[in-house]
C-alpha cells in the first residue's frame, strides 16, 4: 500500500470517526453547564468530613484512593519495565564511569550553566519536598512534588557532574526507595484493615484546624509515600537512559 | 441545565470566555505544529512549548493541580527523556 | 461557546492520528501519541467546568463558594504523570528496536521477520 493510498484510507476513516465523536460530544450538556450531582456534593462535604481544604487531593487519596493505588502501581511497573528492557546486551562491555566532559570533542559545560544549575538544586529540592507534603492544603500533592524532586537530580547531571549523579543515586538505592514508596501506600491501606475498618479508610486523627499540615489523617501520609515513589521512579528512568548513553560501548569501538 | 453561577472571586464571565477561546485556538495550532515537524530535535522543543500552552489552558479551566503536573512533566521531564533517547540513537548511528 | 472546547478536542485527536498513520520514524510516532493523549486531558477538564466558578480549593475562600468538579481533576492529574512513565517505556522499546534492527522506520520494521 503506497503512502498516498494509506493517507486516503485514513482520511475516509477519520471523517467517519470525527462525525460520530462530534455527534456524541454535542449530546453533552455543553461546556460550563455541569449538571451532575457528585461534584457539588463533594465540594460541600469534603472539608467537613476530612478537615482538608484541597478537595482534589481528598478525592485522589481518600474518596477514590483505590484508583490511585492502581495508578501508582502502573508507574512502578513502567519503571521496572524500563530497567529490564535497557539491560546490557551480550557483546557490550561496561566501561568504568569516567566523567566524559574532560576528553570529549564537544566543549565542557560552561561556567554559567554550572553555577545556575548548582544554585537552583537546593531550592528545587525544598520546593519538591514542600509540595509532596502539603497535599491537603494547596494545589500540590505527591505526584507533582515527586517529579520536581527528580528534576533536582537532573540538574546535578546538567552541571556536568555525571559521576556525582551516579554516586548519589545508585540503582540499588532508587530501587529500594521506590519499593518503600509503593509498599508504604499499600501498607497504609492494609493497616486500616488490621484495625477492622475497610481498606484504605482514614483512621488517623483528623486534626482540629482544616488545612493545617497535621490535619486530614492519612491523606498527608499517603501523599508523602506517593512523592517518594514518583521521585524514585523518574530518577531510575533518567539514570537508566544516561547509563545507556554514556557508559555502555560496543566492543571494539 | 444549570445557569451560570457568579462569585466575587473570579473575573467577569465574558473575560474568562475570551481567554479560554484564545488559548484553545493556540493549543489546536500547537498540536498541528508538533505533528507536522519532522526533524527530531525541533519536534522535541515544539513538544515542550506545547506542554506550556496546555498548562496555561488548564489554568484557565480552574485546575491548578493539573497545571502543576503538566508543567513539570510535559515541559521538563518528558523532553529530557526524549533528548536522552535521541542522543543514544545518534551515538549508535555514528 | 458551549461546544468550542469539544471541537478542539476532536481536532487534536484527528491531527495526532494523522501523524501516527503517516509517520516514518518511531520517535515521531511516539510524540504524536503524546499529542493524542493530551486531547483526553482537555476533554476531561472540559466536561467538569462550571461557568463562573472557582477552583476547588477552600484555603482562602469560604467553604460554600461554587467550585468546579474536583473528580475529573483528580483523574487528569494522575493521568499526566503516569502516562509520562509509560511513554518512557515505549522509548526504551524504540532504543532496543534500533539496537536489534538498525532502523527506526515503521515500514521497514514491519517487513522484518525476527
Amino acid at each position: 500500500m503506497t503512502p498516498a493510498q494509506r493517507r486516503l484510507a485514513f482520511l475516509l476513516g477519520a471523517a467517519g470517526l470525527a462525525a460520530f465523536y462530534l455527534w456524541g460530544l454535542f449530546g453533552l450538556p455543553g461546556f460550563g453547564n455541569y449538571p451532575g450531582p457528585y461534584g457539588f456534593i463533594i465540594n460541600r462535604i469534603a472539608v467537613g468530613q476530612t478537615n482538608a481544604t484541597g478537595v482534589v487531593s481528598t478525592v485522589n487519596f481518600e474518596y477514590r484512593g483505590f484508583d490511585t493505588v492502581g495508578e501508582e502501581f502502573i508507574l512502578f511497573a513502567a519503571a521496572a519495565g524500563i530497567a529490564t528492557v535497557l539491560r546490557r546486551l551480550r557483546g557490550e562491555r561496561d566501561r568504568p564511569a569516567v566523567d566524559e566532559a574532560a576528553g570529549r570533542q564537544s566543549p565542557p559545560t560552561s561556567s554559567a550553566v554550572r553555577m545556575i544549575a548548582l544554585l537552583f538544586t537546593g531550592p528545587v529540592v525544598v520546593m519538591g519536598w514542600w509540595l509532596a507534603s502539603h497535599a491537603q492544603t494547596n494545589p500540590s500533592g505527591g505526584f507533582q512534588g515527586g517529579v520536581i524532586l527528580a528534576t533536582a537530580f537532573v540538574l546535578i547531571y546538567l552541571s556536568g557532574e555525571f559521576v556525582v549523579f551516579k554516586r548519589i543515586s545508585p540503582a540499588d538505592l532508587t530501587d529500594v526507595v521506590e519499593a518503600v514508596g509503593a509498599g508504604g501506600f499499600a501498607a497504609v491501606g492494609v493497616s486500616a484493615v488490621a484495625m477492622g475498618l475497610p481498606y484504605l479508610s482514614n483512621f488517623l486523627p483528623l486534626g482540629s484546624v482544616p488545612g493545617a499540615v497535621s490535619s486530614s489523617g492519612t491523606i498527608a501520609l499517603i501523599s508523602f509515600f506517593v512523592g517518594l515513589e514518583v521521585a524514585a521512579a523518574f530518577i531510575l528512568i533518567i539514570g537508566e537512559l544516561l547509563e545507556q548513553t554514556l557508559l555502555i560501548r560496543q566492543r571494539g569501538q | 441545565m444549570i445557569a451560570a453561577v457568579s462569585t466575587p472571586y473570579t473575573v467577569p464571565v465574558a473575560m474568562m470566555d475570551t481567554l479560554q477561546v484564545t488559548i484553545l485556538v493556540l493549543v489546536a495550532a500547537g498540536a498541528t505544529a508538533v505533528v507536522l515537524i519532522r526533524e527530531r530535535v525541533r519536534q522535541v522543543l515544539a513538544l515542550s512549548v506545547y506542554g506550556v500552552l496546555l498548562a496555561v489552558l488548564f489554568l484557565a479551566f480552574q485546575a491548578p493541580d493539573v497545571t502543576l503536573s503538566e508543567l513539570t512533566v510535559g515541559a521538563v521531564a518528558l523532553p529530557v527523556v526524549l533528548l536522552l533517547t535521541l542522543a543514544k540513537i545518534k551515538k549508535r548511528e555514528e | 461557546m458551549a461546544y468550542i472546547p469539544f471541537i478542539v478536542v476532536v481536532w487534536i485527536l484527528m491531527v495526532g492520528l494523522y501523524g501516527i498513520v503517516t509517520s516514518r520514524d518511531l520517535i515521531h510516532l511516539i510524540i504524536c501519541l503524546i499529542v493524542v493523549q493530551s486531547s483526553t486531558y482537555v476533554l476531561l477538564l472540559g466536561v467538569g467546568y462550571v461557568t463562573g466558578a472557582v477552583a476547588p480549593y477552600f484555603y482562602d475562600v469560604p467553604v460554600h463558594t461554587p467550585a468546579v468538579d474536583p473528580v475529573v481533576q483528580a483523574l487528569a492529574l494522575t493521568d499526566v504523570v503516569v502516562e509520562a512513565a509509560v511513554t518512557a517505556l515505549l522509548l526504551a522499546f524504540a532504543i532496543q528496536a534500533h539496537k536489534r534492527f538498525g532502523t527506526l522506520d515503521p515500514a521497514e520494521l514491519a517487513s522484518l521477520k525476527g
